[in-house]
């Protein structure tokens, strides 16, 4: 499955300010895998996602979307990004359907909306549940609603590849059931996801394989790691923050 | 409707109009990405284009449009790549622009402090129809950047990283934004005055967001109680004898605080509707087995 990475991180280093954020890290996601990139706060997950999709310029190392090197990949349509986000709502009120529709722009850039693409941005809302809610304003939505708002966003562009930054963080049981639904259906039809997550919760049947980062560095590449103590408990909502030196305590690991 | 015998009323309706529908049509995209005070210091920047096109004896609305234009981007650029003290620069340039105004225009022989204040507070009468020739052309850009690059400007003034992704060229899209809200600013000068622009590019948005959902609704509301506020408005000035600038804003308030007051029964309406719909939701999404186990020990 790794002869034809979808993504391939290579070395990359990255800072923010002066401060070293990624130091070497190696990263890959074979065509139709989901892997999770775990780690504890500012260990450079969210930093790893960012410089992938190009947001955080690197100071070292490579990376290749697709067998593309990134600096030279215009494909965006490809990649559904979800950003870390607690709202879907801005300055102005802006119905479900409105925001949605505007992950659709990667697909056509500039022009008229087509039928074809008010159908895919139905279909996205469909995916997540929010069909029925698509002329409500975002901000009448719940936490968890304004994170499937952001997921339907992503796949508006009917992508290869998903890229989630911890779309689980806030987010109500019953919104966590219908996104690892939804993800389920995507992974089923041939999507490559790469995720970012404090834990693997509800989502854990679906990991392929999981990153651990600590400190800007690769410390576990390979099958999840199984959960046990309070973070095995089904609804356990990780949301306490950790040190960065603090030693790697995610129940991941032990 | 006497108002519309003389030439300079009819002058005056015109870009009354114009700006009617030009202001809040840009003001909801920087309202949209919380520069709501944007507009403000654009006009004061365009000040010193005021200056300078009464030192170089040519048409101030064309030299205000340039420099308004030179000052957004400064700001757009301070804004994304500016990391520390932004504000601090922003500031500089408000009060440069402001200071650079009344000293360029003293300097002149044309102009007198007496004609900038003109451009303050806006002179519906002084219009000339090179003026509204100008006005109008600009319009039309004004116009045809905000609605029809609307679903671009929504994507990138609702989440610029997402739409940086997309692979739209957002770096260009804001530039754009910034130069469309500077040539309204200068369209808005003569109508409502330097100061008061950004009043009218954001006043009848936030009053339109009191009573809608959706942000084409917003959008249209929005240009309705412009045009109706800046007419009414001009009108008023006509028969009683009032500054238009003045009069224009109270009214985009006063509309603002009726649709508040309005809105909030309806708004309590809709909470209830959607504290429903997901109570129901809950119910049926909610699997009994993901109950959380309170009977182990943390």
């Amino acid at each position: 499955m790794n002869d034809d990475p979808v993504i391939s991180v290579r070395g990359a280093t990255a800072a923010l300010g002066a401060r070293p954020v990624l130091r070497g890290v190696d990263l890959t996601v074979g065509r139709g895998e989901v892997v999770a990139l775990l780690g504890a706060n500012g260990s450079g997950k969210s930093t790893a996602v960012r410089a992938v999709i190009g947001q955080v310029p690197l100071t070292g190392g490579s990376i290749e979307l697709f067998g593309t090197d990134r600096k030279r990949f215009r494909d965006w349509a490809r990649i559904g990004y979800v950003p870390q986000r607690t709202t879907a709502a801005s300055g102005v009120p802006a119905t479900v359907r409105e925001v949605v529709a505007s992950g659709r722009l990667a697909r056509r850039r500039f022009g008229w909306a087509t039928r074809a693409d008010r159908a895919a941005v139905q279909r996205a809302m469909e995916l997540v549940g929010l069909a029925d809610r698509a002329k409500d304003a975002v901000t009448a939505l719940s936490g968890g609603q304004h994170q499937r708002v952001l997921i339907a966003r992503a796949l508006a562009s009917e992508p290869d590849l998903l890229i989630m930054d911890e779309p689980m963080a806030g987010v109500d049981l019953g919104s966590q059931e219908i996104l690892a639904a939804t993800l389920r259906e995507q992974v089923a039809g041939g999507t490559s996801v790469l995720l970012v997550l404090h834990e693997l919760g509800p989502l854990e049947p679906l990991i392929d394989r999981a990153v651990v980062l600590r400190d800007g560095c690769v410390v576990h590449d390979g099958p999840p790691p199984k959960a046990v103590g309070q973070h095995a408990l089904p609804g356990h909502d990780h949301v306490h923050p950790h040190a960065a030196d603090e030693p790697l305590r995610t129940g991941l690991l032990s | 409707m006497d108002f519309l015998e003389p030439a300079f009323m009819q002058r005056a309706l015109l870009a009354a109009v114009l700006v009617g529908i030009t202001a809040p049509a840009v003001g909801i995209y920087l309202v949209q990405r919380r520069q709501a005070l944007m507009g403000d210091g654009i006009g004061h920047v365009a000040m010193t284009g005021v200056g300078l096109g009464f030192l170089l004896n040519s048409s101030p609305v064309w030299t205000a449009t340039l420099v308004a234009i030179a000052g957004s981007v400064v700001m757009e650029l301070i804004r994304a790549y500016g990391k520390t003290r932004g504000d601090l620069a922003l500031a500089l340039l408000f009060y440069g622009g402001m200071a650079g105004g009344v000293m360029l225009t003293s300097l002149s022989t044309t102009g007198s402090n007496a004609n900038l204040t003109s451009y303050l507070f806006g002179s519906l009468s002084t219009v000339s129809s090179e003026d509204v020739t100008a006005i109008a052309l600009l319009a039309a850009f004004v116009v045809l950047v905000t609605v029809g690059l609307r679903r671009q400007l929504f994507a990138v003034s609702q989440d610029e990283e997402f739409a940086r992704v997309t692979g739209l060229p957002v770096r260009l899209l804001n530039l754009l934004v910034a130069i469309t809200a500077a040539v309204t600013v200068t369209v808005a000068m003569r109508v409502v005055g330097l100061l008061l622009v950004s009043a009218l590019m954001v006043v009848p948005v936030a009053a339109a967001q009191q009573l809608t959902r959706s942000f084409k609704a917003t959008f249209v509301l929005a240009v309705l109680i412009g045009t109706g506020v800046t007419l009414s408005g001009t009108i008023t000035s006509y028969y009683q004898d009032v500054p238009p600038g003045a009069t224009i804003v109270l009214l985009a308030i006063g509309v603002f605080i009726a649709l508040a007051v309005l809105a909030t029964p309806l708004a309590r309406r809709r909470a209830r509707t959607a504290e429903r719909a997901s109570a129901e939701c809950d119910a049926r999404c909610v699997p009994d087995t993901r109950r959380p186990a309170d009977d182990v020990r943390v």
